[in-house]
């Protein structure tokens, strides 16, 4: 054993046992009743599933029903206010506001969801790694990520994007996740310190399996649920870091719009045409909201000792 | 204690300067220099200039006059600006740190406010509408509150200034909407850590003792309480710079995140790079502070020490 590791209750390892009101129920059915009966986290599920479907897949089909497009410019029509032709509004140069918001929404979940992906896998082989090896590497290991906590990463990446003036979307997507996974290397790293002294582990070890394959294999799989959660709870961040750049011009760059761009170009324009505004600031605000709702109930569900109450 | 001071220094000058270097680093790999301009200088020109600001001694030279700088607090002159970078630094430090005293007053304030009540309240409508208010905050982005907040308050009902930093009332504004992101996840800290605290033997015994429930949840347990909140104050001063950035540009507040962005498009290397360096200082200090607070609220880890 070495010095470095503490007491598994405190760090939040999976339960040993399931509680025993579970009664032979699996965890994962335990946590999924659990969820339900969360009207909030559920009511939120279904609004952020309804938002993607409506940016990814309801777009294109409403486009074709009725005629609205978010790229066809209409000069003369100029900006007007929520009518039942367009019940968002139009931008100044005419185009359908609905239409803009929902194409918006397609690049803000698509950064979202990759720059998550790249946050996570990093974040969980970091931790993984710490805790499993343990001793100096892990203490020299926490504490480099206890400094980067201390730092404003999001400054490093503007100096990036802006100095090498990168403007491709997968450099945004890279950078976003590559600061964005301090909080789940701490995560699975805790998780990992309660898990590697397992029997399983144990087991593994007594057949000749080599650390990498017991730590990737067997270890990991084990923190999936954790990691689920803290990936929704990253999602929303996410979403904020991507406006924050577009309104300093360094996000999605036109003529691909993002809530963000939408929102930057809306709060100029506040006092003459406020709905350029608000409908892409009220949908933002409603995605990263659920998207918050939603990760906290998946949390109580999935890791009830959290709740602490 | 004074160990544990000393050695936290020693690390934090490594720190402050390898991203001095990254830094310096970074800028100088950069495409494109300072003095790119549409129209290519003529060659004389381009040399003088070049000669004035030292660009074309060797890389490791321009380094050592930097660091040799640095440690003579220093900073460079900028290249886009009349005024050195301490100057602009010492000019206009000022609103930014108002600014962001301000929010975090607010933030404090409410937040603990907010959490300990949920706490004291738990699973009651209080605590529901509390902490839904708490999501709200840490959910509404600032570059969509800020603008509705300055046509609502200032100009539909006039009661504060729009923008520009003149008294304090035009501070109210940006730092509260600053300050509302972190008011909510305090308030959330607060409250986890109020309950978990709630359920330990000296909270008993304080109301064995017959304490009142006011006395008991003010007096004895908020301290404790109030651990994670003190942890994460680093972590907030450090996105609120960042946060400075946007909230600097919608308010026309002339601080240093208003310098720092448009350094950033002007690639004035030593503006950039000193008020990096500026900002680490600040955290650096900002972290060992809550440091030790984290000692001075939790005797537990005093001992341990």
């Amino acid at each position: 054993m070495n010095p470095s590791v503490r007491p598994v209750a405190e760090l939040g390892a999976p339960p040993a046992a399931p509680p025993p009101s579970a009664r032979g129920r699996s965890l994962g059915a335990d946590a999924w009743r659990r969820l339900r009966r969360n009207r909030a986290a559920v009511a939120s599920g279904i609004t952020v599933a309804f938002i993607t479907f409506m940016c990814f897949i309801g777009a294109p089909i409403l486009g074709l029903v009725t005629g609205l497009d978010g790229t066809r410019t209409n000069i003369p029509l100029g900006a007007v206010g929520p009518s039942w032709a367009h019940p968002m509004g139009t931008d100044t140069l005419g185009r359908d506001m609905l239409m803009r918001v929902l194409e918006g929404g397609k690049w803000a979940i698509l950064v979202a969801i990759t720059a998550t992906a790249i946050a996570v896998i990093i974040g969980v082989a970091y931790g993984a790694i710490a805790g499993y090896v343990g001793g100096r590497t892990d203490d020299l290991m926490m504490r480099l990520v206890d400094t980067l906590y201390g730092f404003p990463t999001v400054v490093f990446v503007i100096v990036v994007m802006a100095v090498f003036e990168l403007k491709s979307l997968v450099v945004l997507f890279g950078l976003i996740g590559a600061i964005s996974w301090l909080t789940m290397a701490r995560i699975v790293r805790a998780q990992v310190v309660g898990l590697r002294h397992r029997e399983f582990v144990e087991a593994a070890r007594a057949l000749g399996v080599r650390p990498a394959t017991i730590l990737f294999r067997h270890i990991v799989p084990n923190t999936l649920g954790v990691v689920v959660v803290y990936a929704t709870l990253l999602m929303p961040g996410v979403m904020l870091t991507e406006a924050f750049l577009s309104f300093l011009g360094l996000g999605v760059q036109a003529p691909l719009a993002s809530w963000g761009t939408l929102v930057t170009e809306g709060s100029t324009q506040i006092l003459v045409y406020s709905w350029l505004l608000v409908g892409p600031g009220l949908v933002m605000s409603i995605t990263v909201l659920a998207l918050n709702f939603l990760g906290d109930g998946l949390r109580d569900a999935l890791d009830p000792r959290s709740r602490k109450d | 204690m004074l160990r544990l001071i000393l050695s936290r220094l020693g690390s934090s000058v490594l720190v402050i300067f390898a991203v001095a270097t990254i830094a310096f680093f970074l800028m100088r790999c950069a495409p494109g220099g300072p003095f790119d301009e549409e129209r290519s200088l003529l060659p004389e020109v381009q040399r003088n200039i070049e000669e004035r600001y030292h660009l074309n001694d060797p890389l490791i030279s321009q380094y050592a006059d930097y660091i040799g700088g640095l440690a003579k607090l220093d900073f460079g002159q900028s290249l886009k600006r009349p005024q050195t970078v301490n100057e602009l630094i010492a000019g206009h430090y000022g609103y930014s740190l108002t600014l962001g005293l301000m929010a975090i007053a607010i933030a404090l304030s409410l937040g603990l406010t907010m959490g300990v009540a949920a706490a004291a309240r738990r699973n009651t409508w209080v605590d529901h509408s509390l902490m839904s208010f708490a999501l709200l905050g840490v959910s509404i982005p600032s570059i969509v509150l800020a603008p509705l907040g300055i046509a609502a308050f200032a100009l539909h009902l006039g009661w504060l200034p729009p923008a520009r930093a003149e008294g304090l009332s035009s501070y109210l504004l940006p730092a509260f909407t600053m300050g509302l992101i972190y008011t909510g996840t305090i308030a959330r800290l607060t409250r986890a850590g109020m309950l978990e605290v709630l359920g330990q033997d000296f909270v008993r015994t304080a109301r064995a003792k017959g304490l009142s429930e006011r006395a008991v949840v003010w007096r004895h347990a908020v301290r404790l309480g109030v651990v994670p909140v003190a942890t994460y104050l680093g972590p907030a001063m450090a996105s609120m710079i960042a946060g400075s950035f946007v909230i600097e540009q919608i308010f026309q507040i002339p601080g240093l995140g208003f310098y720092f962005v448009s350094s950033v498009s002007d690639r004035d290397y030593p503006v950039l790079t000193g008020m990096l360096v500026f900002y680490v200082v600040i955290l650096v200090a900002l972290n060992l502070v809550s440091d030790l607070a984290h000692g001075a609220l939790d005797p537990r880890v005093r001992e341990q020490r």
